[in-house]
């Protein structure tokens, strides 16, 4: 495994992070770490911790004990404001975008472009999202319709739009193509490519192993609220990583037989 | 806008299309439109030039009525679009108008002396602070304690009630200070004939002036731009209604008697004030809901809380304001009601809560949040206030017109939930 000394100074650094809902330990002392121009893919089963870890860092939801450093700095990320200052965006599998109102207000919520009389600059604002999505995703032509009428591929444009425009160094991406067509799927994972090549550390929460093995350099997998391990990818193979989901136990540590079950 | 959609048009909705019209605001003006002519044949008894439905002086009054509802209805769109409710507005009413009533016929005076000009400023002022710091209150109660806006507001109804009762021992308040008696309109509260044509030139103005920087403005971006014809006909259409409807107001003349005191012949009453107010109140809460970051983030709220909240948004907050913003506008209802009663009764504003929500409803706001605009609501207020006025005018009894207003109002939203699902399919 890749340690911190090889590579430099790690972009984000969690360490030790915990959150617990009532008794419930959700997210157990887990330590995890990321690397510019690098994807790491968080995988797990239903419950294993992995969005509730991955909200601390944007700020949605506040851990109860653990460190966060971005760039070798210690810093306190409470709300998703602190989280954009730190040059943090989030994809959220639910998308969390405004169904009423259209792409550029969506990509600029919380963000907008204003006038010199204090008052938003819509047009400056669309201007902006058209330059973004020409890049991205140069079909995409509704930019004045409330995005609730947009396809799934579309709306997932609009929120990854968002934090390629505000310039994004770290990206979560939460289950970024579960909602998605192959052909939708595929263009998101090219998106994932461009952004790597372009110094941008990403962590990838997802199902499917596939596309984990697809994109990722490591796999951090997490049972139970508690970190497996963080693995290489290339010196795992599939049937592995799914015995560390599902049993929790390391490469080494599994049978041929167990891995044979598995496969049923 | 800029994707053309593969149906076949006809050629009267394509035109619709080309000019950026909402074709739900024209539906509600037809549905007016369809409502005064009903009415100015109902109450000629069939015959159109009989009619007194479509008089200057009738649509005079229904201009002055219409007012302070629809002011009020403004700010129910923001509380609506967040997500809630603010049932507590016909009996905030109630406390603001009595406290203004208390401060300008009993407190007041005993200071400045009988129409010293602070009597009226000091009133006013005090109703609209007052109005906001209420509102501010229930909405920190909903926003920062979670209690549901239904349950704050239903709180506030009985407990703002009673307050205005308990102010006064249910005394009737009168008279106000003449002053102050202005905002109610009335033939001193109107400003004639020269000054309303001064009105109707400036919004002219200010027609022409919007639609060309909206087209400078797209040049400069690159964007799409409106035909030329469209932008004409447009700006043509828009400044005709303007013009029409002030010479049209124009030729309801003070009665004689009123009109010899003030050197006789034919005096136009113009523009009533409280309609004035509630034209600036139209504009600037259009300017507040389009405009503004505020605008931008009550929409958002309403879209989509929890995508608010993650875009960094202060909801709390936001809600707050949008509370105190709806009592601020209660305020200068509660005023513009008093100063035309010229009084302050303890059952000032009863019911007024739903006559307001009515309006913001039947003019396109969704209850469950994210929809609804600010010239809807005025609209929506103007068609409720027609029917009223207009089943008064023909002698329904007032049953009768609970029923014909409930009916409507259950009609409307019917109506724009069927089209709004045929228009998303």
């Amino acid at each position: 495994m890749t340690t911190t000394t090889e590579r430099g100074t790690p972009l984000v650094e969690m360490r030790d992070i915990r959150v617990a809902f009532g008794g419930v330990h959700a997210v157990d002392g887990v330590t995890v770490d990321l690397f510019p121009g690098e994807v790491v893919a968080l995988v797990g089963g239903n419950g294993a911790g992995k969005t509730t870890l991955i909200r601390t860092l944007s700020g949605a939801h506040k851990a109860d004990s653990g460190q966060i450093f971005i760039n070798g700095e210690p810093v306190t990320i409470e709300t998703p404001r602190d989280a954009k200052k730190y040059a943090i965006e989030t994809i959220y599998q639910t998308l969390a975008l405004a169904e009423n109102v259209d792409a550029p207000s969506n990509m600029f919520l919380g963000r907008e472009l204003l006038t010199r009389w204090h008052t938003l600059d819509d047009r400056a604002m669309e201007n902006a999202a058209r330059t973004v999505m020409s890049r991205l995703n140069p079909k995409f032509q509704n930019f004045k319709v409330a995005v609730e009428s947009l396809s799934g591929g579309q709306r997932q444009s609009v929120a990854i739009a968002k934090a390629v425009h505000f310039n994004a160094r770290i990206l979560i991406m939460d289950e970024p193509t579960a909602a998605l067509g192959p052909s939708e799927t595929d263009q998101v994972n090219d998106l994932i490519q461009q952004l790597k090549a372009g110094g941008i550390g990403i962590f990838l929460i997802s199902h499917d192993i596939h596309d984990v093995f697809d994109l990722s350099d490591r796999i951090a997998v997490m049972l139970q609220g508690k970190l497996v391990a963080i693995v290489n990818k290339k010196d795992v193979t599939k049937d592995e990583v799914l015995a560390m989901i599902i049993m929790g136990k390391l490469p080494g540590e599994v049978s041929a037989s167990e891995l044979e079950h598995l496969r049923d | 806008m800029t994707q053309l959609d593969g149906r076949g048009r006809g050629r009267f909705s394509s035109a619709i299309h080309e000019m950026e019209i909402d074709t739900r605001m024209l539906g509600m003006i037809g549905a007016l439109l369809v409502i005064w002519i009903g009415f100015q044949f109902w109450s000629g008894s069939g015959s159109w030039s009989d009619g007194t439905f479509l008089s200057a002086r009738n649509l005079w009054n229904l201009s002055v009525q219409t007012s302070a509802v629809g002011i009020m209805a403004t700010g129910m769109v923001l509380v609506i679009v967040s997500r809630n409710i603010d049932l507590s507005v016909g009996s905030m009413l109630a406390v603001l108008g009595m406290a203004m009533a208390l401060l300008q016929a009993e407190i007041l005076p005993d200071y400045f002396g009988f129409g010293s000009p602070w009597i009226w400023i000091i009133s006013l002022l005090v109703g609209i602070v007052m109005g906001g710091a209420l509102g501010a209150f229930q909405g920190v109660v909903t926003a920062y304690a979670g209690v549901p806006s239904f349950i704050v507001t239903l709180g506030g109804l009985l407990v703002w009630r009673g307050l205005a009762w308990m102010m006064a021992s249910g005394r009737t308040i009168a008279p106000m200070d003449s002053t102050f008696q202005l905002l109610g309109g009335g033939s001193r509260g109107s400003i004639g004939a020269t000054w309303s044509w001064i009105v109707g030139g400036l919004a002219s103005v200010g027609i022409v002036f919007l639609i060309i920087n909206s087209r400078r403005q797209r040049i400069r971006f690159g964007f799409r731009i409106r035909p030329r014809w469209a932008d004409y006909t447009i700006g043509a259409a828009s400044i005709a209604i303007v013009l029409v409807a002030v010479g049209y107001l124009n030729s309801y003349f003070l009665p004689v008697r009123l009109a010899e005191q003030r050197g006789g012949g034919d005096i136009a009453f113009g523009l009533a004030n409280p309609v004035l107010i509630a034209i600036g109140v139209v504009l600037l809460m259009t300017f507040v809901a389009t405009r503004l970051r505020f605008g931008r983030y009550v929409y958002a709220i309403g879209g989509n809380p929890e995508a608010a909240e993650l875009a960094g948004i202060k909801t709390k907050l936001t809600i707050v304001k949008t509370f105190a913003l709806m009592g601020i506008l209660v305020g200068v209802g509660a005023a513009v009601q008093v100063a035309r009663l010229n009084a302050a009764v303890s059952g000032l504003g009863v019911n007024t809560e739903l006559y307001v929500i009515a309006a913001a409803v039947i003019g396109g706001t969704s209850l469950l949040g994210g929809i609804g605009t600010i010239p809807g609501a005025m609209l929506g207020a103007l068609v409720m206030q027609s029917l009223q006025s207009g089943m008064a005018l023909v002698g329904v009894e007032t049953a009768a017109q609970d029923v014909a207003v409930g009916v409507v109002l259950v009609a409307a939203v019917a109506i724009d939930t069927i089209y709004r699902k045929r228009a998303s399919a």
